[in-house]
């Protein structure tokens, strides 16, 4: 009855070459978890938050396709409390919230000598020539994102960014969504086999096999996943899984009205994202950058990503996310070593004279 | 620290709380006068952003006491199953008798606290369905399993051997052997019991927890040999627990050690290890441990001071699974301990790059 799980990367013999299936970049998830060839290409999301007008329709479109339950900020279940913080009431991602939009109010003095982010120096026009300059090796992703972003109108009126008297203020707004980790610490360290790799790469949990031992909920280096506490089990982001197989869009991305969640195949969106990167930067949006992006960081890049404008902290993300199970082999060997050592102590506690 | 004035920030900084007083400071500044009186110096002030001050990663959802609980009680029973092991052979039978109650106790407590800490209790041997080298949890379930149906088979046929009407039977000649077997068997798991464990907290993402991963499994090895060596010697007479004393000794010395190297050795995070409750339950646990190792050396003359000991070094070594627990899970709810670390690390990455690259990567930032 017993196997050793399919989803258990690490494994000898099992793995690629170089033996380490635990950390960094892997081309091919679905099938390093063990789908045929033909399975479909990985999907994932670009959370473009420079668009995010935080109408929160996600959180709404989520919690009604999959039927999840009210909660608070601190996800108390069938609570209704205001956080006192901001407009965002939802708090945090947790079991009852698969989408969390978060909300900063910044302010800065205007006179600094800084780059505007609402309203460049030089004319869109300009911006738009050295973005254009960055893109043209590919077309078809510079004319999916200008589709997308109404990208002059952004430089020129920023909803987002707003004046009184000497301070500039700006509020960023982000959807936050489990990140279908190329390297996902819940799903190592799911001792049941409840978490697995779904056929589209992305990361899920069986409602029917979870025992609600919890070791998936802090091994998250996102702090994604949560125990509902009256029912047991974990739960969280699906990437809308039935809906995937029946060839719909995920309900979040279908009920963004400014396209700020976009779903698609990984590699597509990643082309989106870089050339959208490029055309924020030459309007000199310089704080725009890529969170997830990089097949290269912690967790082997995100299955969902996001182009960020401040410090990932500032939106509630870590700095720098490593997958825990990169240091396993380490830790396996250290625990072994102690318990070698508890045995030498023991052996050599009884070798000796009789006192 | 981060997105300052200076930075390529463009000089945005979280607008003012509505109110005063409520929680949620984006830049905090703690004041190392704060720290506990054993505090690590060398933990700089720490700022930060965050959102919100919430925490980043979820603290774990594993219950009080029972987990720290089983951490105590599953080390103490894999030592006391080597300790009965060996002494089998070495003709000590209180001793013998002793651990192996002991770890039959420990461990069958073990599997009743990991049940009821699931959220989903009836599905715990769903916990058998796979086998995950990549979970600690998966690994240690085939440890504590066949640990415990071992241990309480060993303890069983102790009792057994006991009723006379199967002295009576002819198979009574056997018992012996068998359970010498099945003690062997036993205590070849017991190592792995006493540092599965700390595999299981050091695997998250939990910083307190995750960071110290080298010598977590030596500071529970330590406290399991202490309490196993402490509860036999405790439970034998001074002629028979020599051995005990010896493991219980070793035991509080690597315990004190490597508790030392987990306390001070990692920066700001183990600063949990000195605040709060985490630091009483840790500094009270050193104290039971000192006091208990002291009067170790007094139990070969006298079963008290024996006793004693061995009750203090137990109590010492229960202290200090509470207090891991308690400073990995005050490391998960505040966000320094998360956002400060990989913000370092960051920037420690990025000078290293900026060396190999020369000049030309000065102008890279993130
Ligand atoms: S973000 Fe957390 S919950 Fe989502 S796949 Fe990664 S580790 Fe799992
Ligand atoms: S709580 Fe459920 S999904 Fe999470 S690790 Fe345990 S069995 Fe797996
Ligand atoms: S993909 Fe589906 S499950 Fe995930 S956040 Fe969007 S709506 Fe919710």
């Amino acid at each position: 009855m017993t196997t050793v799980s399919s989803a258990s990367p690490g494994l000898p013999g099992t793995g690629r070459p170089d033996g380490n299936r635990l950390f960094g970049p892997l081309p091919d998830v679905s099938g390093d978890a063990g789908y045929e060839p033909d399975h479909p290409a990985r999907v994932g999301f670009f959370t473009d938050t420079s668009v995010c007008i935080g109408c929160k329709a996600c959180e709404v479109a989520c919690k009604e396709w999959n039927t999840l339950p009210m909660d608070d900020a601190n996800g108390t279940r069938d609570q209704m409390a205001l956080s006192g913080m901001s407009y965002d009431n939802t708090g945090m991602l947790g079991a009852n919230s698969w989408r969390h939009v978060a909300f900063v109010e910044q302010v800065r003095t205007v006179d600094l000598p800084m780059p505007a982010v609402g309203l460049p120096g030089r004319s869109p026009g300009t911006g738009d020539v050295h973005a254009h300059d960055r893109v043209m090796a590919d077309d078809a992703p510079r004319a999916a994102q200008t589709s997308v972003l109404n990208a002059q109108s952004l430089s020129e009126f920023d909803p987002q960014t707003g004046q009184s008297g000497d301070r500039e203020i700006r509020w960023l707004m982000s959807s936050d969504v489990c990140k279908h980790c190329t390297h996902a610490a819940c799903l190592d360290v799911c001792p049941t086999g409840a978490l697995f790799r779904t056929e589209f790469g992305t990361v899920v949990v069986q409602g029917d096999i979870c025992n609600g031992c919890g070791y998936c909920v802090p091994a998250c280096p996102y702090g994604v996943i949560d125990q509902r506490k009256d029912d047991g089990r974990v739960f969280k982001c699906t990437m809308c899984y039935d809906r995937l197989t029946d060839g719909l869009q995920p309900a979040c991305a279908t009920a963004c009205p400014t396209q700020s969640i976009q779903f698609g195949d990984l590699d597509e969106l990643h082309a989106r994202a870089d050339a959208r990167l490029a055309t924020l930067q030459g309007q000199g949006v310089q704080t725009a950058r890529l969170y997830g992006r990089d097949e290269n960081d912690g967790v082997g890049g995100d299955g969902a990503f996001f182009l960020l404008l401040d410090e990932p902290e500032v939106y509630g993300l870590p700095p720098d996310p490593v997958v825990t199970t990169r240091d396993l082999p380490s830790m396996w060997k250290h625990a072994a070593a102690g318990a070698a050592m508890v045995v030498g102590v023991v052996l050599t506690a009884f070798v000796g004279r009789r006192p | 620290m981060t997105s300052g004035v200076a930075t390529p920030g463009g000089g945005w900084r979280r607008a003012d709380p509505p109110s005063t007083g409520t929680r949620g400071d984006q830049r905090r500044t703690r004041k190392g006068g704060r720290r506990g009186r054993d505090g690590d110096p060398t933990v700089e002030d720490a700022e930060f952003s965050s959102y919100y001050g919430r925490p980043i990663v979820k603290p774990a959802t594993w219950k009080n006491p029972e987990v720290p609980l089983y951490l105590f009680l599953g080390g103490a029973a894999g030592v006391s199953s080597v300790i009965g092991a060996l002494g089998e052979f070495t003709g000590r039978p209180v001793l013998t008798r002793a651990a192996h109650h002991t770890a039959a106790g420990g461990a069958l407590a073990s599997v009743v606290l990991l049940i009821v800490d699931l959220g989903r209790p009836m599905r715990f041997l769903h916990m058998l369905r796979v086998f995950k080298p990549t979970s600690p949890l998966s690994v240690g379930s085939y440890i504590l399993s066949p640990f415990s149906a071992l241990t309480v088979a060993t303890a069983g046929l102790h009792v057994l051997e006991l009723v006379p009407a199967v002295r009576a039977l002819p198979v009574a000649r056997w018992i012996p052997g068998v359970r010498k077997g099945a003690a062997v068997g036993a205590a070849v798991f017991g190592g792995p019991m006493t540092t599965y464990t700390a595999v299981l907290l050091a695997n998250t993402a939990t910083p307190s927890w995750h960071e110290p991963y080298e010598e977590l499994p030596f500071l529970f090895a330590g406290s399991a040999l202490a309490a196993g060596g402490g509860v036999s010697m405790a439970l034998s007479p001074p002629a028979e627990s020599g051995p005990s004393r010896k493991v219980a000794l070793a035991g509080a010395a690597i315990e004190l050690a490597a508790a030392h190297r987990v306390e001070h050795g990692h920066g700001l995070v183990s600063e949990p290890y000195h605040l709060g409750r985490a630091g009483r339950l840790l500094r009270a646990a050193k104290a039971c441990t000192i006091g208990g190792a002291g009067l170790t050396l007094l139990a070969g003359r006298s079963r008290t001071a024996g006793v004693l000991a061995g009750a203090l070094l137990a109590t010492g070594s229960m202290l200090t699974r509470f207090g891991v627990f308690d400073a990995g899970m005050a490391s998960a709810r505040d966000p320094k301990y998360t956002v400060v670390p990989q913000r370092e690390r960051l920037a420690a990455r990025q000078a290293e790059a900026a060396e190999l690259a020369g000049g030309e990567a000065r102008s890279v930032t993130r």
